[in-house]
């Protein structure tokens, strides 16, 4: 097997209107995006508070099979 | 807009011919109207953003409703839609999901304050945009060898072990070996690579076990290229998938590094 059936055809066009997967976007919204101290947004630590429970909520917390490159939060990496 | 609205904030973008139009065309959250709040003198960035009921967005009501699956969804992907419909037009930098302000002064007032920092990433990640490259190992099948007859029912279910084992050992060397075949692709074609955390749960899709979720800062016209290199990256590899999405408004990689991040 190689990609899934959902590859974009043309992957240089403009961004398509599609129906991304939820956990994508969730990895995005939530994991990434420039944060601002808000007046109302909740702070980092909500955010990631809202995100560990979030997680739990959605995750079935499987240990059994960890995966040998999981790395925890999002973490820039400069390529090499 | 003051009391009963707050000014939920989705993006930070470089101002164009014709964006003020496309925004206020866009349904926010909660399905307002969405505008451009710009910098007191006007500049080099804006930020797009539409009014939402306090009640809803205040600092207990979010709290309360982010733990809610079907009202986290909905806000996702109406902020999502928003910042598609901005990047089909301009650069933007992607703001993290419920950033709410009391009201379109105080936006400006942080348009103002970090004017020169939000136009020199915008002008980075200009003509650059983000790919998700998934790797999955397939969930082992039942091993095809039988156990030797002679067996006891402990020694079979250790030969029964053993034989997963090897299979999902098989797995991950063949998911390694894609990984470096990214790497490689990525050296060539890609500009920054953010990893997420692996992909688990209910809201995972399956089939497989995601070993590796990162997402790739790539220019355009290195697009192709990189997505035919990804794609290759697991040919003659048996038990390994590879799913790509995207291209995404450059969502990981809107601040330069998380240390950043945290300044007001």
């Amino acid at each position: 097997m190689t990609a899934s059936d959902r590859l974009p055809t043309n992957p240089g066009a403009p961004l398509p209107q599609r129906q991304v997967a939820l956990i994508d976007l969730l990895d995005r919204l939530l994991g990434s995006g420039v944060v601002l101290n808000g007046d109302i947004v909740l702070s980092i630590a909500d955010i990631d508070l809202v995100r560990i429970s979030l997680r739990a909520l959605i995750m079935s917390i499987s240990e059994q099979h960890p995966a040998p490159w999981t790395t925890g939060a999002a973490q820039p990496r400069a390529l090499p | 807009m003051t009391g009963l609205y707050l000014a939920y904030t989705y993006a930070v973008a470089r101002p164009t011919d014709g964006l003020h139009r496309v925004a206020t065309t866009l349904s926010g959250v909660a399905g307002a109207r969405a505008h451009l709040v710009e910098p007191t003198d006007a500049g080099e960035v804006v930020a797009v953003v539409s009014p939402v009921p306090a009640a809803d967005f205040d600092e207990a009501a979010l709290r309360h409703h982010l733990e809610e699956l079907t009202w986290l969804e909905e806000i996702a992907r109406a902020h999502h839609h928003v910042i598609e419909e901005i990047a089909a037009h301009t650069t933007v930098l992607p703001l993290r999901l419920a950033t709410v302000y009391l009201d379109d002064d105080r936006v400006r007032a942080v348009l103002d304050a970090r004017h020169d920092a939000f136009r020199e990433r915008l002008s980075q990640l200009a003509g650059r945009l983000e790919w998700g490259v998934k790797l999955y190992i397939d969930t082992p099948a039942a091993p095809l060898t039988a156990p030797p007859q002679d067996l006891g029912p402990g020694r079979a279910y250790l030969h029964h072990r053993r034989a997963e084992q090897d299979l999902r050992q098989a797995g991950y060397q063949a998911a390694q070996t894609a990984a470096e075949r990214i790497d490689a692709a990525a050296r060539l074609h890609a500009i920054d690579r953010v990893r997420h955390r692996v992909q688990q749960g209910e809201l995972a899709p399956g089939p497989g076990t995601n070993v590796t979720n990162d997402a790739y800062l790539v220019e355009t016209e290195h697009a192709d290229a990189f997505h035919a290199a990804v794609v290759r990256s697991t040919d003659d590899l048996p038990g390994v998938r590879v799913d790509i999405t995207g291209p995404w408004a450059p969502y990981s990689f809107a601040t330069p590094h998380q240390d950043e991040e945290s300044a007001p």
